[in-house]
């Protein structure tokens, strides 16, 4: 069984619960509702064999509603197949953890809630991993600058806004000429 | 008079005292004492530290200049070298770290991400440990080269021969007999 044949399983049991699939370059993804997210990820590993998680990522599609994403990277151990499931996430909602179907979720999903701010239910040990506890925000999410905020714990760590000379250097896709497209600074709000 | 050579071996001693003797101030010899055994603290926090490492093996070799003794106790260290990135998360620990070595002690900014936080221009890096301790010697490289870092202690030699020592020690002790 191919991952695309899968995914055809998937439609078939879960229907409405599935609101996307997408196929680039052999790449299968399948989008799911957040509420039938767990059972998905289950059924993608007991029926399905997708016993080994590779990552778990999220997005921040900052200005959209919902504002994040779920990225799950599944594959088996033979690596014969790989599945990428995702699901949307409003800003108000936590996701069930997926650490009781593969134990290695559950760095994954610490680092997702140090860094995004996204919440799991039934987590184990549901703490910061990179930054330190009492760290007032989450940088990877689009509105905290590259250069960071200030913040304080005394004892503990504080951090300040490193210099960055006109920056951040961003490149933007497209066809526009390099200069356009790699302005020397861009704003960020 | 019969000469014994136990007369012969006490009229020499005075002779033999009078050419080991030699003239100084306090100052210098303090600082000759302490500038030829610098016991570095290695603070070995990112890739500087593999330089660092290869500066006291066999080829570049630190003991030439009495800095061999890499203590890993800040209690028996005499020169922190900061070798690597501070992240903010690190940041206290090198502090306490410093706080914790014993006075005189002089510290080494080893490499950019040290001196100014390098290409980490981000929210997780302290833009150089000179914003939490004081900083004598700034190394560049991206890693320096052992020679580098070599270079950058003797520096530190040249500036500890320069240092009122004695003034610095007995600082109390000098104020109380100037007033």
């Amino acid at each position: 069984m191919s991952s695309a044949h899968d995914i055809e399983a998937l439609k078939g049991k879960f229907g409405d619960a599935v609101t996307g699939t997408i196929e680039f370059r052999g790449e299968q993804t399948i989008c799911v509702s957040l509420s039938s997210l767990h059972e998905v990820l289950a059924h993608a590993k007991n029926e399905l064999g997708y016993d080994f998680l590779l990552d778990v990522a999220s997005l921040d599609h900052f200005g959209e509603d919902p504002r994040f994403e779920m990225v799950y990277e599944l594959t088996t151990l033979d690596d014969s197949k790989h599945l990428r499931v995702k699901s949307k996430v409003a800003e108000d909602e936590k996701v069930p953890s997926a650490t009781d179907l593969w134990l290695g979720a559950d760095w994954h999903e610490r680092e997702v809630y140090d860094m995004m701010g996204i919440g799991f239910t039934d987590h184990p040990n549901l703490k910061r991993i990179l930054m330190w506890e009492g760290y007032p925000f989450h940088p990877l999410r689009k509105d905290f600058p590259l250069a960071g905020r200030p913040s304080e714990m005394p004892d503990v760590a504080f951090s300040g806004v490193a210099p960055l000379a006109g920056g951040p250097f961003v490149t933007a896709p497209g066809s526009a000429d390099v200069a356009k497209r790699e302005p020397r600074s861009r704003a960020m709000d | 008079m019969v000469t014994d050579n136990n007369s012969t071996a006490h009229a020499a001693y005075d002779s033999k005292i009078e050419g080991n003797v030699i003239v100084t101030r306090v100052d210098a010899a303090m600082n000759w004492m302490r500038k030829n055994s610098m016991w570095p603290m290695p603070m070995g926090l990112a890739c500087c530290a593999i330089e660092m490492m290869a500066s006291a093996c066999s080829r570049f070799d630190l003991s030439r200049f009495g800095m061999e003794v890499m203590r890993f106790s800040p209690r028996q260290a005499d020169v922190m070298i900061v070798s690597g990135t501070v992240t903010y998360k690190m940041a206290l620990a090198v502090k306490r770290v410093w706080d914790q070595m014993p006075e005189p002690k002089w510290c080494i900014a080893m490499g950019a991400c040290a001196s100014s936080g390098g290409m980490y221009r981000s929210y997780a890096v302290l833009q150089g440990i000179d914003q939490l301790i004081p900083v004598d010697v700034y190394i560049s490289g991206c890693p320096p080269r052992p020679e580098a870092l070599i270079a950058g202690l003797m520096k530190l030699q040249d500036q500890v021969a320069k240092e009122p020592a004695l003034a610095n020690q007995k600082k109390e002790f000098f104020e109380e007999l100037s007033s």
